[in-house]
């Protein structure tokens, strides 16, 4: 049986700030987690990286990150490296956390 | 202390200048991230995980209260308000925006500052003994030749396209604070039987996912002939390294992968034909490098007062107890001040810390400050009388933890706190533990532990010399930290072993308690430090220790 497809967001640095960013169904990109665009098959996460890598002049280093979604379809990363992306550092109140 | 002549200036001026025009070209879009990538790497600017990092060179880990004064300015006005020391002797900037480098590259250089060669695979900032040129220990001061290291390695057109990045360090003490055995290149300054200056040379030692402890290459190379050997060492690594895989390129692996002896050969063919050629530098530049390194004039005053606050002060006791080093004119001491207060992140400073050392380094220090490879800043020239004055200002400052040395003055890399390599977090591990430690009043008790903390495999936090060494991974999912044990920093450098499975982050707090309770139960006497007993006894009882029984045959 083929493995269940694991949601997926496009993320990358922003080029300017270097703050972490979400692309957005209008193909803009957010500083919050909560605005991506979620792919739900590998053929959509696949289109819209290749549509975010299209923005080179405003972002670095878009990839694809795992999401879970919760009974509102609300999404939240999976893995613990993206947490602390979409939250900020841990040893001082910066970045994202600031904001939430 | 060094200073730039024009050369230099002029030098460093340019390339910030090259920098702001290909930050302007990244931004209007002329230059892809891919053709900026390196451009920007060369100047130390990294991309990591919440923001861009600028790493900057603190040569050989000195600097006057000037270039301080200015690197708090820079924290000041394009960060937020701190920085981060390393153990490369250098100084990171976590939140620096893009548009804003090319000001602070203006800025450093204003202080004969730059960040280049903090990155990409060119010899980095050579470092040094933290205590150079103020050690009682020492044979000679390292810092002219690593000066000379440095001009020579800057910019230098052969060696900016080696297989892998290139790291030297050299200590001018037989009491080795520079790690040098963990380096590419390793230099140790020693006289020969006829009293003639030189150095004793190590290659291809390194940390990281292959740690090798740095093998003898030389016995003693005369002062001299010290750049057209090192050329001689380059050109048979930059021929022969190997470029095919990243993670087999650094010359520890050809070291290893060919044997020291044809390593030797091989290095001693090349030095003989590059010293026929070779142009030295001038007597000029050489006197006019050793001019800038001169001891200090040491000032004559009476020490009373520092005897009385001896007797009468205990906290100011425990401070030189613990902080203060010996100097080699009797009446001067060498303060480490601490970077690790407790529940704090280790390495960081304020800009308002940075600002009041940089004032005691020119009031008493004699206008210098060091930058040690264990997160620390040193005065290094103090007065014995002027110890209660500054002591009082340190304590003001809340920089006067007098833990140098002992459980809580932890190694921590920034870990995926920051770092875009990280597989686990350093910061916390290291605040959990140095907090416990010292809530329990068990420091002292404890003594002489370097404990040692890698966010990931690339060892920044040096984990594999720790006397207890922790490194962190992910498994399944979660942070994981594996423990080593045994491993030593000087000159019997040793590798630490993996104890076992690796801890989860709750598992790991109890896992250090079992570890030093063990410890404390059998050492011999309290003067036995944790490496003295690991080393009488060996590795079971403190395997034992962190895998009891009882969890074992949960486990299974």
């Amino acid at each position: 049986m083929a493995r269940k497809f694991i949601e997926k967001i496009v993320t990358a640095n922003d080029l300017l700030q270097g703050d972490v960013i979400y692309f957005t169904k209008d193909n803009i990109w957010s500083r919050n987690h909560q605005d991506a665009i979620i792919a739900h098959t590998i053929e959509q996460a696949n289109e819209l990286l290749e549509k975010a890598e299209q923005q080179q002049d405003r972002i670095v280093g878009a990839y694809l990150s795992d999401v879970f979604l919760d009974e509102a379809q609300i999404a939240s990363p999976l893995h613990f490296r993206e947490i602390f992306r979409a939250r900020g550092p841990s040893n001082y109140f910066h970045g994202k956390q600031t904001n939430i | 202390m060094y200073q730039y002549n024009q050369f230099d200036k002029h030098f460093v001026a340019n390339r910030a200048k090259q920098f702001r025009s290909q930050v302007m070209r990244r931004l209007d879009g002329s230059l892809s991230e891919e053709e900026f990538r390196p451009l920007r790497l060369m100047n130390g600017l990294y991309l990591q995980l919440h923001a861009y990092m600028l790493r900057v060179a603190i040569p050989y880990g000195s600097l006057n209260s000037k270039q301080m004064h200015q690197l708090a300015y820079i924290a000041n006005k394009y960060d937020k308000d701190y920085a981060h020391f390393t153990t490369r002797q250098n100084i990171q900037y976590n939140w620096p925006k893009l548009k804003d480098v090319p000001d602070i590259l203006d800025d450093l250089a204003k202080v004969d500052m730059h960040a280049i060669q903090t990155s990409g695979n060119c010899i980095r900032n050579v470092t040094s003994d933290h205590f150079a040129g103020a050690s009682i220990d020492e044979i000679a001061d390292p810092r002219p030749s690593a000066e000379l290291l440095r001009q020579y390695s800057t910019d230098h057109p052969q060696f900016q396209f080696l297989p892998r990045k290139f790291k030297i360090a050299i200590s001018g003490s037989p009491n080795d604070r520079a790690v040098i055995k963990s380096h590419d290149i390793g230099l140790l300054m020693k006289y020969d039987e006829s009293g003639n200056l030189g150095y004793e040379i190590y290659i291809g030692g390194g940390l990281g996912r292959s740690p090798f402890v740095g093998k003898l290459l030389k016995g003693f190379l005369p002062k001299a002939d010290l750049l057209p050997y090192i050329e001689g060492i380059m050109v048979v690594y930059n021929l022969n390294g190997r470029r095919d895989n990243k993670y087999k390129a650094r010359i520890k692996i050809l070291v290893h992968e060919n044997g020291i002896e044809k390593i030797k050969q091989e290095v001693e063919e090349n030095f003989l034909i590059q010293k026929q050629n070779f142009k030295q530098p001038s007597d000029k530049l050489i006197s006019a490098i050793n001019e800038r390194f001169k001891l200090p004039d040491f000032k004559q005053a009476n020490i009373d007062n520092y005897k009385i606050e001896l007797k009468q002060n205990a906290q100011f006791s425990n401070f030189i107890k613990n902080n203060i080093s010996e100097h080699k004119n009797k009446d001067y001491s060498i303060i480490s001040v601490s970077l690790k207060n407790i529940g704090e992140t280790p390495g960081d400073a304020t800009s308002k810390q940075m600002q009041i050392l940089a004032n005691l380094a020119k009031q008493y220090s004699h206008d210098e400050l060091r930058i040690s490879h264990e997160q620390n800043i040193i005065l290094p020239h103090v007065h014995k009388s002027d110890l209660p004055k500054v002591f009082k200002e340190l304590q003001k400052a809340n920089l006067a933890t007098n833990n140098i040395g002992l459980i809580s003055d932890i190694i921590a890399c920034p870990g995926m706190d920051y770092c875009s390599l990280a597989t686990a977090r350093s910061i916390p591990i290291a605040k959990q533990i140095a907090k416990h430690f010292n809530e329990l009043n068990l420091e002292e008790e404890i003594g002489q532990l370097k404990l040692k903390i890698s966010g990931c495999i690339n060892a920044c936090g040096h984990h594999h010399v720790g006397h207890i060494g922790i490194l962190g991974l992910e498994k399944q999912g979660k942070e994981s930290y594996q423990i080593t044990l045994g491993g030593e920093e000087n000159l019997s450098m040793n590798i630490g072993k993996r104890a076992g499975p690796g801890f989860s982050s709750d598992e790991l707090l109890p896992a250090i308690k079992r570890l030093i309770e063990a410890y404390l139960s059998l050492r011999q006497n309290p003067d036995e430090s944790f490496l003295a007993s690991y080393k009488r006894l060996g590795e079971k009882p403190f395997i034992n220790a962190l895998y009891p029984k009882e969890e074992k045959a949960n486990v299974a």
